[in-house]
């Protein structure tokens, strides 16, 4: 293996040798990825709820909202990020259960899990997750329903923003509404390996 | 005259495969058209822009290689070589032998099609499942994918409902949510049991070892969530130079790909897990990998090392939706792979000669390209050498053109064929011995003749012109 790193990088080097001049880096500055709506004063919160509908994704504004859903829509049993649980937990009736561990060996009993976020981005309708923040990677990604719990001052208002605050964590991703696909004729359909439901609730 | 290979191919094809490739590709055209116009100001400059970063990136990977691989390191992150499809194939069993692993799960990555590493992996012994859903569906018909974001746009409900079937997955049912619903929960399964998931790149930044991943299903975070061990396999032209570039591919890579503004799941990752988190792999590696890419970085056509695999050229392109990806016999079909396929066959590049060919050369390719790619005169450069190396498919559907070159250079040769082309005006077209000719010309009627040649014509109006420039009065 290490000949082949002398050879493919000798090859490269030989490759290069004969250009006159290499091509130069070129910067861009920010104003050419700028959206046409992002130009001027945003309100983040209020682009970030409307990004996030328009990619089928579910915004909420209160956890009185998120329990109504909750119970509108039936979903009984889940995981919780401990350190969401001890402030989540009262709002919600009795007969929703919260569990703070997740069991890999019952993974399809989740219906839904409840995460931390680290971060948001506006004009996408993102959500961020890393290492740090998120508790479980599994419980943000294989129950039907996601939520994923976004501090209101920790929303980037578009992309070169998120870009400049990555930071160290080993491993961040951008979730854009519930995960889909359109393989099948084209014909677009949610939930395939992810979740189907990607609700984000915003707090302060 | 004998037909280009892809032309037969495409009069072969079945109506309903042309119907789904043709409406797939059109739909995706417009949908990036749109979404980009109405995002940005000036969505060309961005295409520039990232082209020359990209352009940079491949004339300075003599510096960019040994820097990312630094990096990489220091992340906690093994590094292999790997200079051959074979050679790549080993570097991931081997990785696996040495865990001892017997189950991998993979998302999606082109690079693992150039060295069928799946095929590699089966036959020693080892589970490989593909769990993007379209590849899932190539995996259990043992076919190839046909377009390089979407793999099975050749195929249609119905056949996917037989395949699943067959495959034990249900009784035959056509409704694409149930044949989502059906891969979802098989598929779970798959991750959680496996020992390694692998990956390729979209991107890899020399300035911080990040790799960038990009899906909509999920799967490749599932690999990612559920496993101990992560295998990515790059090839060696993936590197962005800055963090801060992402900012720009990144904006172009969806819209271009399926029109959508960002993918669903962007992850970035830059080694094992984080010491807080419980999912994740312990380990991680990558592959860097060659298999050709080093002849293309040598040869004139280097600038096809820029290309991000989006896949807009394919579905902007009039032949490709003509013909289907398989056409291009190669894992990158459309305009790219008439470009990169011939170059990556390395000593088979006679007998992939022709695909340069399967072009009218409208430049669209070239306009959508997110990376700025000249593809056309790459295509023109690709013909030139299929013609000095006097490949075989290289000439098929050419016309000989040694008459016409006799006829050309001599002044009285074509002066007497062009007294003979006048027979045209006058010779009805039934009679004319062209098949091609009268099939031109069996639906269009010729303009009314009105006499005279262009070279008498010219004669007499410079004729004219000098004796009214004589006889024009002074001042």
């Amino acid at each position: 293996m290490s000949n082949d790193r002398e050879a493919i990088l000798g090859r490269v080097r030989q490759a290069l040798a004969p250009l006159p001049t290499r091509a130069a880096a070129p910067d861009w500055e920010r104003e050419l990825v700028l959206m046409r709506h992002a130009r001027g004063a945003v309100d983040a919160p209020a682009l970030f709820a409307e990004r996030l509908r328009l990619v089928n994704g579910t915004p909420i504004a209160s956890v009185e909202e998120l329990v109504a859903l909750f119970v509108s829509s039936g979903w009984r049993r889940g995981y919780c990020d401990p350190a969401l649980a001890a402030r989540l937990r009262p709002a919600f009736p009795a007969e929703i259960v919260f569990e703070t561990e997740f069991d890999r060996t019952r993974v399809d009993d989740y219906q839904f899990g409840i995460t931390a976020a680290v971060g948001a981005i506006a004009e996408t309708g993102t959500v961020i997750l890393n290492d740090a923040a998120t508790s479980r990677r599994l419980a943000a990604l294989a129950p039907w329903v996601h939520v994923a719990v976004v501090p209101r001052r920790s929303i980037h208002v578009d992309l070169p923003e998120a870009v400049a605050a990555l930071g160290g964590d080993p491993n961040i991703i951008w979730c854009t509404g519930p995960s889909k696909t359109a393989d099948v004729e084209g014909i677009l359909i949610e939930g395939v390996h992810g979740p189907g439901v990607q609700i984000a609730l915003l707090v302060d | 005259m004998k037909f280009q290979q892809i032309d037969e191919y495409a009069a072969r094809l079945r109506p309903e495969t042309k119907a789904s490739v043709h409406s797939g590709s059109k739909a995706g055209h417009e949908k990036r058209t749109k979404v980009l116009f109405d995002h940005f100001i000036d969505p060309d400059r961005l295409r520039r822009i990232a082209g020359d970063i990209k352009q940079h990136v491949v004339e300075n990977l003599d510096t960019y290689l040994p820097a990312v691989e630094a990096k990489l390191r220091a992340n906690g992150v093994h590094v292999h070589w790997a200079a051959t499809a074979e050679a790549a194939n080993e570097a991931v069993y081997s990785i696996l032998q040495a865990r001892g692993a017997r189950r991998m799960v993979k998302a999606k990555t082109m690079v693992s099609e150039e060295t069928e590493l799946g095929r590699f992996l089966e036959k020693r012994g080892v589970e490989c499942v593909e769990t993007d859903l379209g590849e899932f569906i190539v995996q259990i018909d043992g076919d190839h994918p046909s377009h390089i974001v979407k793999p099975i746009i050749h195929k249609n409900r119905r056949e996917i409902a037989t395949s699943f079937e067959r495959h034990g997955l249900g009784a035959y049912n056509d409704d694409p949510e149930t044949i989502t619903r059906r891969a979802r929960v098989h598929l779970r399964h798959k991750y959680l049991e496996a020992d390694v998931g692998l990956t390729g790149a979209n991107f890899v930044v020399a300035e911080s070892g990040r790799i960038v991943l990009v899906t909509n299903e999920g799967n490749s975070r599932f690999c990612l969530a559920a496993t101990k061990c992560h295998i990515a396999m790059v090839g060696i032209e993936k590197i962005l130079p800055r963090d801060r570039d992402l900012g720009l591919l990144l904006n172009l890579l969806a819209r271009s790909g399926t029109g959508q503004q960002l993918t669903v799941y962007t992850e970035f990752i830059s080694g094992p897990r984080g010491p807080a988190q419980p999912d994740g792999p312990e380990e991680m590696h990558v592959v860097f990998v060659d298999n050709g890419r080093t002849d293309v970085l040598a040869s004139e056509c280097r600038d096809i090392l820029r290309c991000i695999r989006c896949g807009a050229c394919l579905n902007v392109c009039p032949v490709y939706r003509q013909a289907s990806g398989h056409a291009y016999r190669s894992v990158y079909p459309g305009p790219v792979g008439a470009v990169l396929s011939p170059l990556l066959a390395g000593e088979r590049f006679p007998a992939m000669a022709d695909l340069p060919k399967a072009s009218s050369l409208c430049g669209a390719c070239n306009e959508v390209c997110p990376v700025n790619i000249p593809i056309p005169d790459l295509l023109l450069r690709l013909r030139e050498k299929g013609k000095r190396e006097g490949s075989d498919a290289a000439a098929a559907g050419t016309p000989a053109m040694g008459g016409w070159a006799v006829m050309a250079s001599q002044p009285f040769a074509w002066k007497a064929a062009l007294a003979g082309g006048r027979i045209m005006n006058v010779l009805p077209t039934k009679y004319v011995p062209v098949a091609a000719l009268q099939a031109w010309q069996s639906r269009r009627t010729l303009p009314t003749w009105r006499g005279g040649t262009f070279r008498t014509w010219l004669h007499d109006r410079r004729k004219q012109q000098s004796q009214a420039g004589s006889a024009a009065p002074r001042n």
